[in-house]
């Protein structure tokens, strides 16, 4: 087993993330897809991109730790990890505690804890309900017939906003057909589905210290953090691709395996 | 369990013999209602018991059969019965998982003992110490049969156990008196009462060693074994079996403590478990702590059956004050005092919280006490979402994660 690199694979709901870190854990490569509905195939075929985007041909003596609800299907991870851990670990590498880190992902939302020697102190999910998650503005952006991929731009544009409840992504649905019915603008409607999210957020725990966002939500629509800052006055940060804080946390912890081994 | 984790735990010897008591226990029941020798008092899990002996009386307890019908799983499948009559989901489980299965016809000791129903009571008696929704519970058998109901009216939010507290339940017992005699055609004998108290005295004073066997290190049991070998505390309690039983068990479990041997191989770390178990998922629940290499040593629930009160030299009092000092009545400053002295003599590393959806009596997360806990005690602390028996308010993955990461976090303490 080589100690000069190690892996990390998130696999998480809606996409699976890897990330190939140097000794010092550097991002050497990366990658991101859709998972789908074979996990195992989906690790396979990102670890494999993420080697190639480093520029590695031989991956088999390389450590690697996998994370995220679809961990156990990484046939080649020597240790699985929870991605509470990692996306703590992930986000350590580039900030320093005390911290909150807030992980907005594909189907559940986390708050993470960390004290200022670096210490998890405490966590919390989400505890049966999607709302306010990436999966939540899917199904809100089919409903709209908006690509995805466009609801940041029409929220950020928006000089006005509908207000909808943060409770239930089908009540939320249901408040948007109502919304769309009454006339009102579909800037307005994306502006206040991302406060959905925001609210989701500030219910669920404190946000104290310096307020650390990860997670695909927040790569692909930055505004939310536009729109927390007018809740909270804390520091608000993210770190360089935040969808990969937790294939990084993983391969981290790898790399750290390494030197004890 | 896992085949693998079946090779790689060492069974407690005694439970065969808990078995045999159990079977016993209910066959017996089972003969008298079919017989009519005897009659049969339904009684709250921590009810006057020891009147009803005394008074001659069978007793069966219908938690237990709540909490069978959830380790069994069929509290889920029956449970939509009670909620069609018109019990509410948001009510105890336990009463709907056992009306339900009233109604469906269907018990768990079918399949464990061959008998075809739970026994119809001649007298149904509760206290509410444990919540409000047992005398709901017994009012529907009651008026099913129609048999009398009495039941006792405890304080709740209570700091300090006063007197008057005392009395007053002391009263609320002696007014049972002349109807329990109607109903056995026998007479209150104090003396019968006082060796009944006895016996619960002495099976308490077991049970409680038992479970202070936790605290040993490494654990020889674990919570989940705890609650299955409460069950003669709980339906025993008064009844010389189960003092004979205990001394078995404590042999056991002493040996244990002796040669080292811990219920989870290579113990790491150390939990207290507050709130109900979830019945139906204890297996999985316990095989996921057995591989993380962490026991739960130290619980509230199993606590509950601990009566230090009784005393058979003042029977009434101290039936009345041992059901008054249950953890589940007092307020919140007592329980904060109670648990932290229990956390720290058994070198407890981290708390899980089970909020349960249908017992707020046992849920004592709801107003902050894990979180002024962490900062009191520096202890980790954890909240998961469940339910005693209803396992549609259980995520079984967000669980699994949650106690995942809590271990994790434990680690990170451990050099």
């Amino acid at each position: 087993m080589t100690h000069n690199l190690a892996g990390g694979l998130d696999v998480g709901s809606c996409t699976t993330k890897s990330v190939v870190v140097d000794n010092q854990g550097n991002i050497l490569g990366w990658h991101v897809l859709y998972s789908g509905t074979d996990f195992e195939v989906a690790s396979n075929v990102a670890w494999k991109e993420a080697l190639l985007s480093a520029g590695i041909s031989s991956c088999d003596s390389i450590h690697v730790f996998s994370t995220g609800y679809g961990r156990n299907s990484v046939k080649f991870a020597s240790k699985t990890m929870t991605e509470i851990s990692c996306h703590a670990r992930g986000c350590l590498h580039y900030f320093k505690g005390p911290m909150t880190i807030v992980d907005i992902g594909g189907q559940d939302n986390k708050i993470i804890k960390i004290d200022n020697n670096g210490v998890r102190t405490s966590f919390k999910m989400n505890r049966k309900c999607a709302a306010g998650t990436g999966a939540f503005l899917e199904e809100m952006a089919v409903r709209l017939r908006v690509p995805l991929e466009k609801l940041d731009q029409l929220a950020s544009q928006a000089d006005g906003e509908v207000t909808l409840g943060s409770y239930c992504t089908v009540f939320s649905g249901t408040e948007v057909l109502e919304k769309i019915k009454s006339g009102a603008a579909l800037d307005h409607i994306v502006k206040g589905l991302f406060h959905s999210v925001v609210k989701r957020i500030l219910e669920m725990d404190t946000l104290t210290d310096k307020v650390v966002i990860t997670g695909g939500v927040i790569e692909h629509n930055p505004f939310l953090i536009d729109l927390l800052k007018t809740h909270i006055p804390n520091e608000i940060v993210t770190p360089p691709h935040p969808q990969i804080m937790g294939a990084l946390g993983a391969a981290l912890y790898a790399l750290q395996e390494n030197y004890q081994t | 369990m896992t085949d693998q984790l079946k090779h790689l735990r060492k069974p407690i010897a005694a439970t065969s013999q808990m078995k045999k008591l159990m079977a016993a226990h209910f066959l017996e029941l089972d003969e008298a209602q079919k017989t009519g020798r005897q009659k049969i008092a339904w009684c709250t899990s921590v009810g006057p018991a020891e009147l009803l002996h005394a008074m001659g009386f069978l007793v069966y307890y219908p938690e237990n059969h709540g909490a069978l019908l959830g380790a069994t799983r069929m509290a889920t499948e029956v449970i939509p019965l009670a909620n069609a009559v018109g019990y509410s989901p948001d009510i105890c489980s336990y009463l709907t998982a056992d009306v339900g299965s009233y109604l469906k016809g269907l018990t768990p000791l079918t399949k464990a003992y061959g008998i075809q129903s739970v026994p119809k009571a001649d007298i149904l008696v509760y206290n509410t110490n444990q919540c409000r929704d047992v005398q709901d519970w017994f009012s529907f058998y009651a008026r099913e049969w129609n048999v009398p109901i009495i039941g006792i009216h405890t304080h709740r939010n209570i700091g300090k156990v006063e007197d008057f507290h005392v009395t007053d339940i002391v009263l609320q017992m002696k007014a049972m008196i002349p109807v329990l005699e109607a109903v056995s055609g026998a007479k209150f004998d104090i003396d019968r009462l006082r060796e009944v108290v006895d016996l619960s005295l002495q099976c308490t004073r077991l049970w409680r060693r038992v479970l202070e066997c936790g605290a040993a290190i490494p654990a020889p049991l674990t919570f989940f074994d705890a609650t299955i070998h409460m069950a003669p505390a709980v339906v025993l309690r008064g009844k010389p079996e189960a003092v004979e039983y205990y001394k078995l068990l404590i042999s056991e479990l002493e040996d244990r403590i002796r040669l080292k041997e811990g219920a989870v191989k290579n113990e790491r770390h150390r939990l207290y478990w507050d709130g109900m178990p979830v019945w139906g998922k204890l297996r999985e629940l316990s095989d996921q702590f057995y591989q993380l290499k962490t026991n739960v040593v130290a619980s509230t629930y199993c606590n509950s059956w601990i009566f230090d009160a009784f005393d058979p030299k003042t029977p009434f009092e101290s039936m009345a004050r041992a059901y008054t000092e249950l953890f589940i009545v007092r307020d919140e400053s007592f329980k904060e005092s109670y648990m932290d002295n229990w956390i720290k003599n058994f070198s407890i590393d981290g708390v899980i919280f089970h909020d349960a959806k249908t017992c707020p009596n046992n849920s004592n997360d709801r107003y902050s006490m894990p979180q002024r806990m962490a900062k009191r005690l520096s202890i980790p602390t954890l909240v998961i979402h469940g339910d005693l028996n209803d396992l549609r308010c259980y995520s079984e993955e967000q669980t699994r994660t949650n106690i995942e990461a809590f271990v994790e976090q434990l680690d990170q303490k451990v050099p």
